[in-house]
């Protein structure tokens, strides 16, 4: 994406809020949702915005799991590991897609094809074990099987 | 005509529900029949989704695929025929069973809270208020005062049902009688409980009763804004409920001058931003104001001081979307369910090791052996029940001899654990009790916000000592360190999850003991689940050399050739079991020690 797109995107953005200090995360939310992760120039540009140190713009983002700070892969795969999944065996899916997909949980390949996380609780415990890709599609029940014809370019041996 | 209801829930969707729609409106129209479809939210038995409902016969279809269309409108077309085989049987006795009604799972709830969830079309008003939907609202804002809100919500003896069971109508009274021009209402709907999903079901299959009684608390407190603080992980829900603000809007039911009674209330909706402490009250509250999600002690209470320092409710989405009914049907209606200390109904999400996963809602007081073997269908696969997790992080694991006590706020936390939002999860024979302590520990450990020494590091520690009692380096004296470190955290924290957090261990140290002993004495995990405590073998008598776990084995642990035995290398496995799910059970070759 191109530096100067992007800037005008966060301006857009911005544009929509008054610059009050509670706007915070509703900003940070929209920026992610556009560009994916939070820049430093998107942080620094809502920091100027809301007239608060860069450093408190900073602090508030780490503090959420939801924000990222780097770019995340097309596929953006969430591994539940709530307790509903952990005791039907999500540990168990997560190691096959760290396998199959061929990064570790929190990474994201290198071709910018995949990021894998583990998250707590989806809210679809009663389909334990489960995931989702990029916050959408929920599936589960997931077996080991399944796992595999998810993502059949992935598949064993082909990573 | 007959109606067709197709529930379009997250659940639902994602088992395939949403073809299953798509089909039945292309085959409707292809036969040129005429029916009403309708796409309600959660019906809460999950797990026999998709599920297609025929009204107004009450025929039910479970686990329903787009090629079984055509024979349900093949039914439709022929009066008072069944699409046999389609309807549910029962996992136990495998018996069929055609009309809703009849289903154990749904005839032993009582369901008031979710009465709407499955059977109303969330994204409809009309269909709402046609089942008596605001009726509350125009009662209470036209024939009653704010006070006369707030002592019927008071009398009718509900308890908030967001996990602590704090008496609703006085935490009403006291922000009625708080000083302020300004205040705020607040629905907690942050559900971060893992295991938990009744509360996004409410927010998906009936919003309009969580708006409904964040008006009603509006118009008890005095409040003219609210916030629905809704979980960004729950997508859905934040849809419906947007549509369904704009509905209300637009019906006069949320604006200047609501029914012309002069009261105005406006509702929006903030996203969390996925931190588990946010859920705490005062945490949530600086979520709002766009900081860290870091609780402060109490007093002065939220009621008295909150959002932007003003007198501020904060309810959970349970507990609003019951007032509609204590206003329609009187306090005494409530107060006539339940047992003494705790009315009304609870709604648990049921889950884990159980045959019909999904959301119940029954009168406290039940037991939970009604909960898990009569409605929840037991435990599958002919394993023996272990334990129910209830409350989540805060909670603890209750094992078989508490089966049959009568479930309320208050004789959950005799026993060591919680209402908490109403999370239960059922765990047998395979689940290890001090892994699931350690699972526990390690997610208070890392939703701590870090602010409390004891919370942030106390739980570091009993994270460890678990962790290697797990790995089979445990010592005796680790189980005292453990007791003296609970309480140290549960003392030393400022709120609920500090104080909480030590539940799980407490609980499992006082009814699993002997499984912490085994570990440590024996290097032995009963339930056969901690990895570093355990090993593969392939019985050489047994194994018929069908290669099915070589091709399965993900890190080509195995090796043998066809019709020869079959070999794992123990350097290389990971200990991951497949071999032993997929070995066929005919031979059942794959041990485990
Ligand atoms: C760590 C922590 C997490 C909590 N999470 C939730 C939650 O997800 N939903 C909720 O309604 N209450 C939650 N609570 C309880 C709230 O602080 C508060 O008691 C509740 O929203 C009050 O609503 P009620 O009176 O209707 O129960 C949590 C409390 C703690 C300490
Ligand atoms: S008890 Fe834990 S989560 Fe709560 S305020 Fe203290 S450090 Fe934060
Ligand atoms: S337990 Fe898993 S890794 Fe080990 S041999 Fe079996 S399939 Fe392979
Ligand atoms: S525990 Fe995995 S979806 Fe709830
Ligand atoms: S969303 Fe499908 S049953 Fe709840």
């Amino acid at each position: 994406m191109c530096k100067q797109n992007t800037e005008l995107k966060v301006k857009d953005i911005l544009n929509c809020y008054q610059g009050k200090e509670r706007e915070i995360i509703p900003i940070l939310q929209q920026i992610q949702e556009e560009l994916g992760y939070l820049s430093e120039e998107a942080m620094l540009a809502t920091a100027r915005f809301v007239r608060v140190p860069e450093s408190k713009i900073y602090a508030t983002a780490t503090f959420y799991a939801q924000f990222r700070f780097k770019p995340v892969g097309r596929n953006h795969v969430a591994v539940c590991r709530g307790t509903a999944c952990h005791v039907r065996g999500a540990e168990r899916i997560l190691d096959i897609l760290e396998r199959q997909l061929g990064i570790k949980e929190g990474e994201t390949s290198q071709d910018l094809e995949y990021t894998l996380e583990a998250v707590a609780c989806i809210g679809c415990c009663a389909l334990a074990p489960a995931i989702t890709i990029n916050n959408q599609e929920v599936h589960g029940q997931l077996t080991p099987k399944k796992v595999a014809e998810l993502f059949p370019a992935a598949a064993k041996g082909g990573n | 005509m007959k109606t067709v209801l197709i529930s379009q829930g997250t659940c639902c969707k994602s088992a395939g529900a949403d073809r299953v729609l798509a089909a039945m409106e292309r085959e409707l129209s292809e036969v040129g029949l005429e029916a009403i479809v309708k796409t309600p939210g959660c019906h809460g038995f999950s797990e026999i989704d998709p599920v297609v409902v025929i009204e107004p016969d009450g025929i039910l279809y479970a686990k329903v695929k787009a090629e079984d269309v055509p024979k349900i409108v093949q039914s439709l077309m022929d009066e008072n025929r069944l699409a046999k085989g389609l309807y549910y049987r029962d996992p136990v006795t495998n018996e069929g069973i055609p009309y809703a009604q009849d289903i154990p799972f749904f005839n032993k709830q009582q369901r008031t809270i979710l009465k709407n969830c499955g059977v109303l079309d969330p994204r409809d008003i009309n269909d709402y208020m046609e089942a008596g939907g605001y009726r509350a609202v125009r009662k209470a804002l036209l024939e009653m005062t704010p006070a006369q809100v707030v002592a019927e919500v008071k009398r009718s003896g509900l308890r908030g049902l967001g996990g602590a069971g704090f008496p609703t109508g006085k935490k009403w009274e006291m922000c009625a009688a708080a000083h302020g021009e300004i205040k705020y209402v607040i629905c907690n709907a942050d559900e971060g409980d893992p295991g938990s999903f009744q509360d996004r079901s409410i927010l998906e299959g009936d919003p309009h009763a969580v708006l409904e009684g964040l008006i009603l608390a509006g118009y008890a407190v005095g409040a003219q804004e609210s916030y629905l603080y809704v979980r960004a992980e729950y997508p859905l829900a934040i849809k419906n409920l947007q549509i369904a603000i704009d509905q209300a809007k637009e019906k006069g039911f949320i604006g200047d001058d609501i029914l012309g009674s002069g009261f105005k209330f406006d509702i929006k909706i903030f996203q969390g931003a996925g931190a588990f402490v946010c859920g705490e009250e005062t945490a949530l509250i600086q979520s709002l104001e766009g900081k860290r999600g870091m609780p402060y002690p109490r007093p002065p209470y939220p009621v008295i001081a909150g959002l932007h320092g003003k007198p501020t409710l904060i309810d959970n989405v349970k507990t609003l979307a019951s007032v509609r009914w204590i206003i329609n049907k009187g306090a005494d209606w409530l107060a006539s369910r339940g047992t003494e200390t705790s009315k009304g109904t609870a709604v648990f999400s049921i889950t884990g090791k159980v045959a019909n996963c999904g959301l119940v809602e029954v009168p406290m007081g039940i037991t939970m052996r009604e909960i898990v073997f009569e409605i929840g269908g037991g435990v599958p696969g002919g394993k023996k029940f272990k334990a129910v997790q209830t409350g989540g992080p805060s909670g603890g694991c209750l094992p078989g001899a508490l089966l049959d006590t009568a479930i309320d706020f208050d004789t959950l936390r005799a026993a060591g654990s919680m209402m908490g939002s109403g999370g239960m999860v059922v765990m047998d024979e395979d689940t290890c009790m001090v892994d699931t302590a350690r699972y526990f520990l390690d997610f208070s450990l890392k939703e701590s916000c870090g602010q409390c020494v004891p919370c942030r590091l106390g739980t570091m520690q009993m994270h460890e000592i678990l962790t290697r009692i797990t790995q089979g380096e445990g010592k005796m004296s680790d189980l005292d360190l453990l007791m003296e470190l609970s309480e140290g955290v549960a003392k030393g924290s400022l709120c609920g999850l500090g104080k909480t957090a030590p539940n799980p261990v407490e609980t499992t140290l006082r009814y699993f003991r002997d499984e912490y002993e085994a570990h440590i004495n024996e290097r032995r995990c009963p339930s056969r689940s901690c990895k570093a405590l355990i090993s593969y073998n392939i019985n050489a008598e047994k194994c018929k050399g069908c290669s099915i776990c070589l091709k399965a084995c993900p890190v080509d642990a195995i090796t043998g050739a066809k019709k020869e035995i079959h070999i794992i290398d123990g350097s290389k496995c990971t200990k991951c079991g497949i071999c032993l799910d997929v070995c066929p059970d005919a031979f059942g070759a794959v041990e485990c020690f």
